[in-house]
């Protein structure tokens, strides 16, 4: 028993350096993706068909590329076209690519959700297509898929662990580490698995909470 | 709807010509190119060193649980590895040769098996001890060093090798001449083992300049792609990989650490570790050992002669 908590304490340089470089990971992904991703939607729903075009193109394509992918490109690929980026920034830039198309796509089923005669209304106000969208429409949208959309943010945080295999030491390394230091591989994972719990429960908190509080009554 | 679908096509295109870049990339790393045609290990293309291996008829090994149950199943199961050149390597064309490999065809030939008979599993160095405990595998061939730490989980014959931390760096680097001439140039090893551990614990040079791939060949390739100044692992595998593309790269020669490679087995299994250790001391005096070696990891120019089985 004592040896199961020795796996944690005599290990904790490892265990703190993975888990902080998750957090890292996943606090920058995910105001990068929301970001990106509601660009997107808006690309997605705009009047305007090239914009239209862009944003289902982009997003069929990345929702049909392998994350991993989407890292080796950055990391192996583009230094041989001649694009340099550093291996952090490449993670953060590989997870908010891909994240982004699945939010964009989350935030188009919740804009489907507010009622037409909204966006009639606020336009007979003479309200601009921006307006709309800002003011009546993606306010409302938000609303309606936190659920959806904390379970995405859920998936990008586990999604950080593909960054281990490209020079990020985050939470996914710490299994490499503690095999090569001889500790039982069980314990190790079972370590692990408490560590993002400790990142889930307050995730599902917070979507409880704001699903209270931002429930839409219609 | 119909703009959105050519516009998605067309970027599906886009994102194919993308990756074919990047394929044509991995390609023009170096095949040796014709230096020595068919030298063993050089390029991709997997040869042995020629060594003759006809299974032993009369054995016996009373007690040994593991060889109970090859004999019974009729074929060993051995773990190896894919990615080491002239160690354990795997060729484009599904062969299998190296070092470890012809190590492993030894044992079994030598304990009456048929080395034909060998089911190869790849198993990643974070998995070996659980996949020895399991019974996965009858034994493990895979630069796998000898320490303390893992005796408490499986049983080792051997060594076979004795292998040192070392340096590869590109075939124009003057700078590096040593582990202690690191400081401020950019090193790449596996992620989370114990050569990176090694370079983190002595501070040869800073955090920041320390990546880690899963594997080797991935440091390797950034090496080549000047992204890395050096890759750090035994040298060993260096030394494969230099031989691989010996235009390119070098290995430095300066070991500053001593690896045991051993033949990973069951741990309570002391009969079959027995007949292992006979195995290797044998293959020593008759010059089996150096024939195997002289025909994989001796291309690279180094010489090499058997250590004494340790027999704990």
């Amino acid at each position: 028993m004592l040896e199961f908590f020795r796996t944690l304490t005599n290990n904790w340089d490892i265990f703190s350096r993975g888990f902080l470089t998750t957090l890292k990971l996943f606090v920058i992904g995910a105001v990068g993706s929301l970001t990106v991703g509601t660009i997107l939607a808006t690309m997605r729903v705009s009047p305007v068909p090239v914009l239209r075009g862009l944003g289902a193109a982009y997003v069929n394509i990345i929702r049909n590329t392998p994350l991993t992918l989407v890292f080796a490109f950055l990391v192996f690929a583009a230094p041989k076209l001649g694009i340099e980026i550093a291996f952090e920034p490449a993670a953060y830039t590989a997870l908010t690519i891909y994240t982004a198309a699945f939010i964009c796509e989350t935030l188009r089923s919740g804009i489907n959700t507010v009622p037409v005669g909204q966006g009639e209304a606020a336009r007979a106000l003479g309200m601009t297509f921006g307006q709309v969208l800002y003011l009546i429409v993606l306010p409302q949208a938000f609303r309606t898929v936190v659920p959806p959309l904390i379970s995405m943010l859920n998936a990008m945080l586990k999604n950080t662990t593909v960054a281990a295999g490209f020079s990020v030491v985050e939470a996914g390394a710490i299994q490499a580490y503690l095999s090569e230091r001889g500790e039982n591989q069980v314990v190790t994972l079972f370590w692990i698995t408490f560590g993002f719990l400790c990142f889930v429960v307050p995730l599902i908190l917070l979507q409880r909470y704001l699903e209270r509080r931002w429930a839409v009554v219609r | 709807m119909n703009s959105c679908r050519t516009a998605s096509l067309m970027g599906m295109g886009v994102l194919a010509i993308v990756m074919a870049l990047g394929a044509c990339g991995k390609k023009d790393e170096p095949r040796a190119a014709g230096s020595t045609s068919a030298a063993v290990g050089t390029g991709d293309k997997c040869a042995s060193s020629g060594v003759k291996l006809t299974p032993a008829t009369d054995v016996k090994i009373e007690g040994s649980k593991t060889y109970d149950k090859i004999k019974g199943a009729g074929k060993i199961v051995v773990g190896v590895k894919a990615d080491q050149p002239n160690l354990g390597y795997k060729d484009a064309d599904g062969k299998r040769c190296g070092f470890d490999i012809e190590v492993a065809q030894l044992v079994a030939a030598r304990i009456g098996i048929d080395p034909s008979k060998i089911e190869y599993k790849e198993i990643p160095s974070t998995n070996r001890e659980t996949a020895i405990k399991g019974g996965e595998i009858d034994y493990y061939v895979g630069t796998y060093s000898i320490t303390d730490k893992r005796k408490n989980d499986v049983g080792f014959a051997g060594p076979y090798f004795i292998a040192g931390q070392d340096l590869l760096v590109r075939k124009d680097e003057s700078a590096i001449t040593g582990k202690d001439t690191l400081q401020g140039k950019k090193v790449c090893s596996a992620t989370g083992s114990t050569p990176l551990q090694r370079v983190r614990e002595q501070k040869l040079t800073d955090d920041g300049n320390i990546s880690e791939f899963k594997t080797y060949s991935e440091c390797v390739s950034q090496l080549l792609d000047k992204k890395v100044d050096a890759v750090t692992t035994d040298d060993a595998i260096l030394k494969g990989f230099a031989a691989q593309s010996p235009s390119k790269l070098k290995v430095i020669g300066q070991p500053f650490s001593q690896e045991k490679y051993g033949i990973g087995v069951a741990k309570d299994d002391t009969a079959f570790r027995n007949a292992v250790n006979d195995v290797l001391e044998a293959a020593n005096k008759d010059g089996t050992w150096k024939k195997i070696y002289d025909g994989t990891l001796g291309l690279s120019g180094s010489s090499a002669t058997q250590p004494p089985a340790e027999r704990y």
